[in-house]
């Protein structure tokens, strides 16, 4: 009886993950923000970044047309060739045959939210059935979304055995869980919610922020939050999991800084986009035209970028 | 208690017959160097501030200054005897009888404010002078020396022509002239700590910087001319020892304050018992940085670092003594151990150095000392493998775990990058290893329960107690030691009653 009391689930989960001091993580990643990333190693880390790009398009007016101009900016970023593709496109459960097609067996993968993305507020077997639906119809990755309110009610070994359906319907596709750390709020929840969802994914398999449909998505701080998770994870059960932010990063600035957070907190062996992705639309054609000012000295106008809409 | 029980049981070991998972530091993306290139503006040789101006020494006798980073020589000195410290004193005197202790405070106000103005309109500059004389990291000097000394200028010059608040119930006045004499570790901000009370309150000065730092003290003289002080009000002996002890026994001032080693700082004691001068002594510390099992474990980890390794634990208030609660001592080791790979030691003018170079030779020589003390009385020493630089006087950031209350580690200020581990079970033992040290200047507790926080800063004698945070700094907030790291107090209002008679 008493154990199931929700209390006394948040103290043991606290308890066994260890708690987060707010302000401490806030000063621990404005260091990241003062490092100086200048001529090759900034051109390694732009690059970096690109590959580690899911160049994502979730909005209801999405079509066919517009998922096939997304894979064919996810082939080819840029006309440099120099330019490493992106990791992955990431759209809706009803595109992925589109994307399927456009990427074909390039390295660029499919990712999809399912799980009635971005709320989860469906049947489990509903969201079971779009998870299965999207891998049938050729999604190497599955985004989900963690049954929040579950989590907020102490109700932890439902998220948990929810995340598990969710992994054994993805077969062999990797799964990426959402927290969406604006809905869990407070940095401890951000952690246990971490180890809650490690606790059942399979090495190569990721956590991520946020779907980028509510207020506040990635900062460093969660990013952070969720690094040491990782790192803590990995160093106890030698499982190694991935993470990807998503939403709010839309400059090449910003993408260094949470590369930096990599490099210092999970060392070289993340530094890949097996184990790290941006979540993100704009940050690609801010990451090109950074690398164009390296090459060229001199900024272009965003135009001069395919996929741009803005001008001067 | 059930939580620690709890928590060992989670931290389960990597299953048998695998190697354990490590974390990889190594060189794939190494970043390149970002060298600060601002123009310091850098005189070939400096001579004394006395009376409003630059004079030579009397004796004609200069001393080189050099860059501890790469041992080059970056100016000449000039070096003061016993006549250039009674001529100080003598403008000093001079200007407090005549323009400063007469005038109002508001238009003193105005004075010290145009300091902290001028001081941040050269910032950058005074940042690159203040790295390259002391050897810290840019981004310390940049993001934390000179802001915090334009900050205790502002925060002076808001007092000036408050000061009938200070003390309820009194009037204040000022003490008259006053002796200054201040250490390497943070040259700029120390100065600021000593002159701008002073100042506001109405007492004027005679310092002495310290020898192997005293180039960004000539530079603010330089702002002092600008800022049209009245000549005398504040007076710069450059020099060693000697010129020191010109400076703390010359008969004029009626107050003497003093930041450096709790040795020297006897020997200024010893000298001036007797006399009427007042003092203030802000020496040494052996800080305990108090970290129990339900705290933050990574934010712990982030201010032990923070407390120890910052400005290469050239700080009088770092927290050199880790306490940790058995239960979670090993986990709290190997993330220090993980953390400690990625700090940069090197370059100091380099944006991204964290750890730059050791002040001077003879106090690389004294870590180098103690640090072999540690490795004979069998602590056990760990050093991330960074690479140095062939040239300077640098020292890899360096953590002693299994360190008794014996070993030399654990009692005698390194004032280096070295922090010494030790552990305790019960609250008790904590406070008792905390406090069992002649010194008492800081401490630090990392703990989840606040009421443990509230006991630990009442029990602990340390001047200042920092709660899940390390070597915060802030003008209002008074800064001094209890037994052997001195008394008095720096900062806030009871710093400036320091520097007051009250009538």
């Amino acid at each position: 009886m008493v154990a199931k009391s929700p209390a006394i689930a948040f103290r043991r989960l606290f308890d066994e993950v260890g708690t987060v001091d707010q302000i401490g993580v806030e000063e621990r990643v404005a260091k990241f923000t003062t490092r100086s990333i200048k001529k090759a190693s900034k051109i390694w880390g732009l690059k970096k970044a690109v590959s580690m790009v899911d160049l994502t398009t979730l909005e209801g007016k999405d079509t066919p047309g517009k998922v096939a101009s997304l894979c064919q900016k996810a082939l080819q970023p840029h006309d440099d060739p120099g330019i490493p593709t992106v990791a992955a496109v990431c759209v809706y459960p009803s595109m992925v045959r589109h994307a399927r097609k456009h990427v074909a067996d390039s390295a660029v993968k499919v990712a999809s939210v399912a799980t009635a993305f971005p709320s989860g507020q469906a049947p489990l077997k509903t969201r079971l059935g779009e998870v299965r639906a999207a891998v049938q119809d050729g999604a190497d990755e599955i985004d989900m979304v963690i049954n929040r309110g579950a989590f907020l009610a102490g109700d932890f070994s439902r998220v948990e055995d929810e995340i598990a359906a969710v992994v054994e319907a993805c077969g062999v596709a990797a799964l990426k869980v959402i927290l969406e750390v604006s809905e869990l709020e407070t940095f401890d929840n951000i952690r246990a919610a971490s180890f809650v969802a490690m606790g059942v994914l399979r090495e190569g398999d990721f956590i991520k922020t946020s779907t980028g449909k509510t207020s506040l998505n990635a900062t460093l701080g969660n990013n952070q939050v969720m690094l040491e998770a990782i790192r803590d994870f990995y160093l106890d059960t030698g499982i190694a999991i991935g993470m990807k932010p998503a939403g709010g990063i839309r400059t090449a600035k910003q993408a260094l800084q949470f590369l930096i957070a990599v490099k210092e907190t999970l060392g070289d062996a993340w530094l890949t986009n097996e184990r790290y992705r941006f979540g993100a639309s704009s940050l690609l054609n801010d990451l090109l035209r950074q690398l164009e000012k390296e090459k060229s000295g001199s900024y272009q106008a965003p135009y001069y970028f395919s996929e741009a809409a803005e001008s001067y | 208690m059930p939580s620690l029980a709890a928590k060992k049981s989670t931290r389960t070991p990597a299953r048998s017959g695998r190697p354990a998972p490590e974390l990889i530091f190594g060189d794939l993306w190494e970043f390149d160097p970002a060298p600060e290139t601002a123009d310091p503006k850098l005189k070939s040789r400096y001579d004394l501030f006395i009376d409003g101006q630059f004079v030579a020494p009397k004796s004609g006798r200069y001393f080189d200054t050099i860059n501890p980073a790469n041992e080059r020589k970056l100016a000449e000195i000039a070096l003061a005897g016993r006549d250039d410290v009674d001529a100080a004193y003598q403008a000093a005197q001079r200007a407090f009888d005549t323009t400063w202790g007469r005038m109002p405070g508001r238009e003193r106000a105005k004075y010290i404010f145009r300091i902290a103005r001028l001081l941040q309109d050269r910032a950058r500059e005074f940042a690159v002078a203040e790295t390259l004389d002391g050897g810290k990291p840019i981004k310390e000097s940049r993001d934390f020396d000179v802001p915090m000394t334009a900050a205790h200028f502002f925060y002076h010059a808001g007092w000036a022509d408050k000061l009938e608040y200070v003390a309820p119930g009194h009037r204040v006045a000022p003490l008259g002239v006053v002796g200054q004499v201040i250490p390497w570790n943070f040259p700029l901000l120390m100065l600021a700590w000593k002159i701008a009370p002073a100042l506001a309150m109405g007492n004027t000065v005679v310092l002495k910087p310290a020898e192997t730092t005293s180039i960004t003290a000539l530079k603010l003289a330089e702002i002092l001319q600008d800022a049209e002080l009245p000549p005398g009000v504040v007076n710069f002996v450059s020099g060693a020892g000697e010129t020191g002890a010109a400076v703390m026994s010359h008969p004029t001032p009626v107050k003497i304050a003093f930041t450096g080693s709790t040795e020297v700082g006897k020997i200024i004691m010893r000298s001036l018992a007797g006399t009427e001068k007042k003092m203030t002594m802000e020496l040494g510390g052996k800080a305990a940085n108090v970290v129990f099992d339900d705290a933050p474990i990574d934010q712990a980890v982030e201010g032990i670092v923070n407390g120890i390794f910052f400005n290469q634990g050239h700080v009088c208030c770092a927290g050199s003594r880790l306490l940790v609660h058995e239960p979670i001592a090993d986990l709290v080791l190997a993330k220090l151990k993980n953390r400690l790979k990625v700090l940069r030691v090197g370059d100091p003018m380099d944006k991204n150095t964290d750890i730059g170079a050791i002040n001077s030779k003879p106090q690389l020589q004294k870590i180098q000392e103690l640090v072999e003390s540690g490795v004979k009385d069998g602590a056990e020493m760990f050093q991330p493998a960074c690479r140095l630089p062939s040239k300077g006087y640098y020292f890899r950031p360096t953590i002693f775990s299994g360190v008794t209350m014996s070993h030399r580690i654990a009692r005698e200020e390194i004032f280096g990058p070295v922090l010494s581990m030790l552990t305790f079970r019960t609250v008790d033992e904590a406070i008792e290893k905390a406090n069992n040290t002649a010194y008492g200047l800081s401490a630090g507790v990392w703990t989840d329960k606040g009421s443990r926080i509230l006991k630990m800063s009442t029990e602990l004698k340390a001047g200042v107690v920092w709660a899940n945070t390390y070597n915060k700094f802030d003008p209002t907030s008074p800064f001094g030691g209890y037994k052997e790291s001195g008394f008095g107090r720096e900062g806030g209002r009871q710093g400036l009653l320091d520097y007051a008679k009250l009538i």
